[in-house]
């Protein structure tokens, strides 16, 4: 057991990647000397060497385009990108190229690639610097799409993402890169398309992913006070959907809200709530509430607390649910 | 030919078939290596020819032709061997055919009846790229795993590889383009940059694409520049050795501009004569990259009548064998193309081609009622 941030963790699961496959290539902008702008690569390029772990020109659609010659030549390239708001210069390659040689070949080529970008609000950023595009890609067949939201979670779903041979997209919370916790590096990791719940509850499914589960888990203990049992799922993979365990809790809850920091419509939200009335109708006490950012582009960060679901946010919908 | 705009290319075998020196480049091989070329280029041209027939035919969606472009592709794909690797653009089809790819499988893309059919890693060509120039950054990083692999800049001159990619002039104004050339010279990355300088982007001319001859361009991006006559097979196949050669000793990339001309159209759903004058056409026809060669070979004597009269019987072989295969390629089925989405699909997508599976047996038992024509009539009024 070790005392990690989910910086640390990623970059203790990088390193461990690095050192499992001569094959792994980290690449990005910032990424040597530096280690990033977050530091998730720090001291990498010192131990790996700089054939290894790779500084890039500073164009994003070169990036992920070399990727693929890369990983076309047998490596397993780990991108970064480095802010989510930077990643639309690389979409052509993701969406058109990455995503669909798989099938184009008709499964002759694999594309073992991770995508990683550092992603949503609320550290006080200028524009750019705080999105949650991961809807884009969930929306793209042949791209897989992840996200982690603790330190234990950071530390193995990187080196299964590394390890996969799909292409997949990996975001990374970067208002929690700084938050601790417990990893132990021994255990037998949960699969990575897996979602988890975070505490188990019988009056009301928070379905979420990402920077929100704290919030989620939060609001979970608060909602107790009112005596209200809350059950907290983590997603953990956006694409595929393990509707499975969101199925499963909702016919136990009868209640079900997504909580998200993208935007509502077309959302992750909208997808589980079509899903949950598909296969729950029966079941359901209330309407599937989402709690989401709004419609609107990402706002200056002196009001970005008002656009975020937060605490309160996710307690109203709860209380709106609850009361049906 | 006294053209201004081309007086600065390489020529080593001129539109009358006489061959000329060039005081930097020369071509090395025999005639019975020229007459190899002439034969590739010729079937090319014919399974070129036969594709865009079918098409008109309703055989297939749509055919990019070559036709004019067979020595730019034919004397540089010939300067290739292994480990060389090469990216294609979409209109390669003489690189394709010597690199071994099945002239039959190579219409299924076209015909819709599968993605892109050949094995690009036994084949030692990736498969085409329809989004323009995107090509050129895969090439790059392919090349920069050929120097990880220790397969560049070895003594040993057998030991190295280097990749080409092909794209057209229209694909220079792209962003990956230029991305491509930053980061191969950024990483010396042993790559050639083949471009076929077609004239036309669809319907646009080279001047809107650039006010300098695209070869120029190179020397910004810190790197060597050629521009070669791409319709003289000798040429090519000499610059692109020495481009392939520098690329493959470790000293980077260079980009080719292989001087064209699409003597065809865009895609069969293009009209030029809406753009471009029957005069230049003309103009361009007597500089035909293939009977410069065939003029060369028989005042050589390396071939004669005799050796024409059997590869035009090998051409109609080519062409009935292309014309009947192409309608019998096997129908694809939606079932199957779920299972090369992702490896290791999620219940989500099994569930739905199980849905679709399970929607489709419903017509075993209840033949599907096409809309007859009283609703075709009733439809057409209320629109």
């Amino acid at each position: 057991m070790a005392t990690m941030t989910v910086a640390k963790a990623l970059n203790a699961g990088l390193r461990r990647a690095l050192e499992a496959d001569p094959k792994v290539l980290l690449y990005g902008e910032d990424i040597g000397k530096l280690g990033g702008v977050f530091r998730i690569t720090e001291h990498l390029q010192r131990d790996f060497g700089p054939e290894r772990v790779i500084d890039s020109p500073l164009a994003e659609s070169g990036i992920v385009g070399t990727a693929v010659g890369l990983a076309l030549r047998g490596y397993r390239p780990v991108v970064e990108i480095q802010f989510d708001g930077f990643v639309y210069p690389a979409f052509d390659q993701i969406i058109s190229q990455v995503s669909r040689f798989y099938f184009r070949s008709h499964g002759a080529l694999k594309m073992p690639m991770v995508v990683r970008i550092p992603y949503g609000g609320g550290i006080g950023a200028i524009e750019h610097h705080s999105e949650s595009p991961e809807a884009y890609f969930a929306h793209t067949p042949g791209l897989k799409v992840v996200t982690c939201s603790n330190p234990v979670d950071a530390y193995w779903m990187i080196q299964q993402s590394i390890a996969s041979n799909n292409p997949i997209i990996f975001f990374e919370p970067k208002r929690r890169y700084h938050e601790k916790g417990e990893v132990d590096t021994e255990i037998e990791p949960m699969p990575l398309f897996q979602a988890r719940v975070v505490k188990p509850g019988d009056d009301l499914t928070l379905i979420t992913y990402g920077p929100m589960v704290r919030t989620c888990a939060e609001a979970a203990i608060a909602a107790a006070e009112e005596g209200h049992d809350i059950e907290v799922i983590d997603l953990r993979s956006l694409a595929p959907l393990d509707m499975a365990t969101v199925i499963e809790s909702v016919h136990k809850t009868g209640r079900a809200i997504v909580v998200h920091e993208a935007a509502l419509t077309l959302g992750i939200g909208a997808e589980i709530a079509a899903r949950v009335q598909q296969e729950c109708f029966f079941a359901l006490q209330a309407p599937v509430l989402r709690v989401t950012g709004y419609d609107i582009p990402y706002p200056p960060s002196r009001v970005e607390t008002s656009f975020l679901p937060d605490l309160d946010r996710v307690l109203d919908a709860v209380d709106r649910s609850m009361t049906y | 030919m006294s053209d201004p705009a081309v007086d600065d290319f390489v020529q080593l075998l001129t539109p009358d078939g006489e061959r000329v020196q060039h005081p930097a480049f020369s071509f090395e091989g025999t005639d019975e290596q020229i007459a190899g070329y002439l034969r590739e280029m010729v079937l090319a041209r014919r399974f070129d020819n036969e594709a865009t027939a079918l098409q008109r035919k309703g055989e297939l969606g749509l055919w990019p032709p070559s036709l004019g472009q067979e020595a730019a592709q034919v004397g540089s794909v010939n300067a290739t061997r292994l480990p060389d690797f090469v990216f294609p653009s979409y209109r390669e089809h003489a690189v394709a055919l010597h690199l071994g790819i099945d002239p039959v499988e190579m219409l299924t893309t076209f015909r819709g009846t599968a993605m892109v059919p050949w094995n690009s890693a036994e084949q030692g060509l990736h498969l085409y790229s329809f989004v323009i120039g995107t090509q050129t950054l895969h090439a790059v990083g392919y090349a920069m795993g050929l120097q990880r692999d220790g397969l560049n800049g070895n003594d040993d001159p057998a030991a190295n590889g280097a990749v080409m990619v092909y794209f057209g002039d229209g694909a220079t104004s792209q962003g990956d383009v230029n991305e491509a050339f930053i980061f191969a010279a950024s990483y010396t990355a042993p790559v050639v940059f083949f471009c076929q300088n077609n004239q036309y982007a669809i319907s646009e001319p080279i001047a809107l694409q650039s006010k300098i001859p695209l070869y120029r361009r190179a020397s910004g991006f810190g790197f060597p520049g050629v521009r070669v006559d791409g319709n003289d097979v000798l040429a090519v196949q000499a610059v692109t050795s020495w481009a392939l050669g520098r690329a493959r000793q470790g000293h980077g990339p260079t980009l080719i501009e292989a001087y064209t001309y699409r003597m065809g159209a865009h895609t069969t759903s293009d009209d030029p004569t809406k753009y471009r004058s029957r005069d230049e056409t003309e103009q361009w026809r007597a500089r035909d990259p293939i009977s410069r060669v065939q003029s060369y070979l028989l005042s050589s004597g390396a071939i004669d009548q005799a050796w024409l009269d059997a590869l035009d019987a090998d051409c109609e072989e080519l062409a009935e064998r292309v014309r009947e295969g192409a309608v019998t390629l096997p129908e694809p089925h939606l079932e199957d193309l779920f299972d090369h989405v992702v490896i290791d699909p999620g219940d989500v997508l099994l569930e739905q081609r199980d849905d679709y599976l399970e929607y489709e047996a419903g017509f075993d038992d209840h033949p599907r009622d096409p809309a007859g024509e009283a609703v075709h009539a009733e439809v057409q009024e209320a629109f």
